[in-house]
């Protein structure tokens, strides 16, 4: 298959119906058509309302992404499609657990590494640490790019998060459909 | 953010209402009553059994019993294609649901609204490796619109329910529900479709009339418009073939359709330009390549009909109506996208032209240019005395059954190519062939579920011989259920599709394309119990055709036809719309290696 190189990274945020089966259909869509993900979050967000959220880093040129959205939209247990990177007041967070074997003064400069990432201790042995992080993804990047020659050993990451800032929940509710139920029968 | 058209709306379901208690099984049979089904396709098995045993009562419910579950899948799509309504087969666990499996697929490309009922094995067996446990859910999650493993009696009607309304509303599709067994035999309590709580729901919007409006001012500008439609104007109903029509007849634009829209737009209307595509007509390949302005309604460009995508119809503008949001954009960019369904867009077309408020360029040199373009008779072949030329033979059968009320199903080939070219329609629903998947097998068991909806219609399926043998022993259930369709077999003793590409694309070596062995299809016909013809020369055709359709019964008719007809005209892989062949160029054609490898 000859797709155009990928370009952007973009994370969507999608709401569906917590029920068996979701998270192999919003997966298999993704492999069916032949479209990339690069880090996949999944948990049930409100017991109540039967939801669960699906966060999606995917790469592609725009229209791929517009594609993929449609595609997702299409998905009957898939209540709704956020596009987080589009989304101006968006945040996208990540966190990672980091494992780093050092001694003598590079234990120090992994302390203070960590210190300017705000990175926290969570367990220490005489010769390792393991930080917890929390940021964008491109800090827990250069995070980890900065440990690799200090003695990184291992890295476990949960894939991007998203939320909309403001009061509001991230419905696109702004214009939210005044219900002609042409459809209903 | 997205910003789509349509959004879902969660309801919450509310309390319980009263319903009535019953076994899971009853309540499969009360949810198809409720939800208007008269017919049903199926082939009982073990984990259905508590199913077929509530049917046994079920009267007023016709169940149409196949030879292979694969056959009622096809019946049920035939059912609904044919009818506008929804197709439901019923079939067992593991290999009766594995031989759903294409059916599913079939009706998912090409947009059928099918609900399937599946037996499971017990709650307690699922996932011990259960004798005929497959995970139904699992296989078929790629190929439904949705699916549903019933795991509690009490959520079983509400599913039921919801199954058929996803079948139908939207861009229909086929939809499964697996049931196991223990729930069949369980109690419960049975809500009606207008009690019964739905998870989700669409809610669609109007029809956007700035899109309306822009529409109409490119169309109003055009000086060489072209109409594209497709399938979804078939699956709108017939209040969308006839705005079709009036849109048509009001703009003076020239029609064009894809294989599954054939019938929306009358073939017999001068506005027609014929189907495009691989195959189309000469007439409609270039003035889709040739417009200015392409309006493109339920249909989704897809590769069959657009040929190079790169040289497709490089000079026009595009508007394109489709219900669902991801056919827009997807192969081709287009500039209006207007996504609706097909029946109200092209209402609210109609009235905003109505509307407009000057008047239009003449497009009396574009039909004068279209005019050209037919004078090349693209469709013409040459006759013979000595053999029956396959063209002709559809020629002969369209002659013969005009005045009829006819259906048409097909399976997939040059014969099925060639029933679109020379049978021609005037309705919607009238024409029932596999577009997307191209399933082989497709016409014989969905012309059972088209003759089953009109008994007393007269249903023919074009078939090859080839593809007639996938699913031959459906006519053992024509014979049994009294359902007198017309196998009309084109046979010329190949796989004629894949000769005629070997003989185009890989250089005359006939890979295994000839069926050197093959049934006497007379005697064949006299096995299952109904009436076999066959037909040999071109004198004996219009005799024979008579036979065939006074005789009361199902019949298997062999027509043999010329061995080695190419299938023309034809826009060769790799090429575009106005780099298609005729029948006189034929012999000079070459597919470079790019083509090749695009199937």
């Amino acid at each position: 298959m000859t797709r155009p190189p990928p370009t952007d990274a973009r994370t969507l945020a999608i709401l569906v119906d917590n029920e068996p089966g979701v998270l192999a259909r919003v997966v298999g869509l993704f492999s069916a058509r032949g479209y990339n993900i690069e880090s996949l979050t999944v948990a049930e967000t409100d017991a109540k309302a039967h939801t669960s959220r699906i966060t999606v880093v995917t790469r592609g040129e725009p229209a791929t992404i517009d594609q993929i959205k449609a595609q997702l939209d299409r998905i009957v247990s898939v209540r709704q499609v956020i596009d987080a990177t589009q989304d101006p007041a968006g945040v996208l967070r990540e966190l990672a657990l980091i494992k780093v074997r050092s001694t003598g003064q590079e234990r120090i400069e992994a302390l203070r590494v960590a210190e300017i990432f705000r990175a926290k201790v969570i367990d220490t042995t005489l010769e390792s640490f393991i930080f917890e992080m929390t940021g964008a993804s491109d800090k827990i990047d250069a995070f980890v790019e900065l440990m690799r020659p200090i003695g990184l050993v291992e890295i476990s990451r949960t894939g991007v998060l998203s939320i909309h800032r403001g009061p509001l929940p991230d419905r696109l509710s702004t214009d939210a459909p005044k219900a002609s139920e042409s459809l209903a029968s | 953010m997205t910003s789509s058209s349509i959004t879902k709306i969660h309801q919450a379901a509310p309390a319980a209402e009263a319903g009535v208690v019953m076994t899971g099984a009853d309540m499969v049979i009360q949810a198809l009553r409720d939800q208007g089904v008269d017919t049903l396709f199926g082939y009982p098995g073990g984990a259905v059994l508590p199913i077929y045993d509530a049917l046994f009562a079920a009267d007023d419910l016709r169940h149409i019993l196949v030879r292979h579950e694969q056959g009622a899948g096809h019946a049920a799509e035939g059912y609904a294609r044919s009818t506008g309504k929804v197709g439901v087969a019923l079939v067992t666990s593991g290999p009766g649901a594995t031989n759903m499996v294409t059916p599913l697929a079939d009706a998912l490309l090409d947009s059928i609204p099918m609900v399937v009922i599946t037996g499971q094995v017990a709650t307690h067996l699922i996932g011990t490796d259960a004798f005929q446990e497959c995970d139904t859910v699992g296989i078929t999650r790629s190929c439904t619109k949705h699916n549903w493993l019933v795991s509690d009696v009490d959520d079983l009607a509400a599913i039921l329910h919801e199954a058929f309304y996803v079948a139908r509303s939207g861009r229909p599709g086929p939809v499964l529900v697996d049931i196991p067994k223990d729930v069949q035999f369980a109690s419960g309590v049975y809500l009606a479709p207008d009690k019964a709580p739905r998870r989700s729901k669409r809610v669609s919007r109007p029809v956007d009339q700035s899109k309306i409006a822009q529409a109409v001012e490119l169309m109003a500008r055009a000086r060489r418009p072209v109409i594209y439609s497709g399938g979804g104007v078939i699956n709108a109903g017939p209040r969308a073939s006839e705005a079709l029509r009036e849109l048509v007849r009001e703009t003076n634009f020239p029609v064009t359709s894809t294989l599954m829209g054939l019938g929306a737009f009358p073939a017999s209307d001068p506005q027609w330009l014929g189907m495009l595509g691989m195959h189309g007509s000469w007439e409609a390949n270039h003035a889709m390549h040739d417009c200015d302005v392409m309006l493109c309604v339920g249909a989704r460009f897809d590769d069959r009909v657009t040929g190079r995508i790169d040289a497709f119809s490089p000079g026009s503008t595009k508007i394109h109506i489709d219900i669902d949001p991801s056919s827009i954009n997807k192969n081709v960019h287009v500039d209006v996208p207007l996504i609706a369904d097909a029946g109200e867009a092209l209402e609210a077309l109609l009235a905003a032209w109505k509307a407009r408020p000057r008047r239009t360029p003449s497009l009396e040199a574009w039909w004068s240019r279209i005019e050209q373009w037919r004078a090349r008779r693209c469709f013409a072949y040459a006759p013979s005395d000595e053999v029956i030329k396959p063209q002709y033979a559809i020629e002969r059968l369209y002659a013969a059954t005009r005045g009829r009320d006819v259906y048409i199903t097909t399976e997939v080939g040059q014969h099925q190519m060639w029933a679109a070219q020379y049978f021609h329609f005037d309705q919607p629903n009238r024409w029932m062939s596999s577009g997307g998947l191209g399933t082989m097998g497709y016409g014989l068991p969905a012309a059972l579920g088209v003759q089953a909806a009109h008994p007393g219609a007269l249903v023919i399926d074009i078939a090859g011989e080839a593809s007639v043998q996938m699913t031959m022993q459906e006519m053992s259930t024509a014979v049994q259920h009294r359902l007198p369709i017309k196998v009309f077999i084109l046979n010329n003793e190949w796989m004629g599709m894949v000769r005629q590409w070997q003989q185009l694309l890989h250089g005359e070596r006939y890979s295994h394309s000839y069926s050197e062995a093959l049934p006497d299809f007379v005697k064949m016909a006299e096995a299952f119990g109904c009436t076999g013809i066959r037909a040999d020369k071109p004198s004996e055709l219009d005799g024979k055709i008579a036979q065939m359709l006074a005789d009361p019964g199902p019949v298997l008719f062999d027509c043999r036809v010329a061995r080695e007809e190419n299938c023309l005209p034809m826009i060769p892989s790799g090429k575009a719309h106005n780099e298609m062949i005729l029948a006189d160029d034929l012999t000079h054609t070459r597919i470079d290696d790019a083509g090749r490898k695009l199937v």
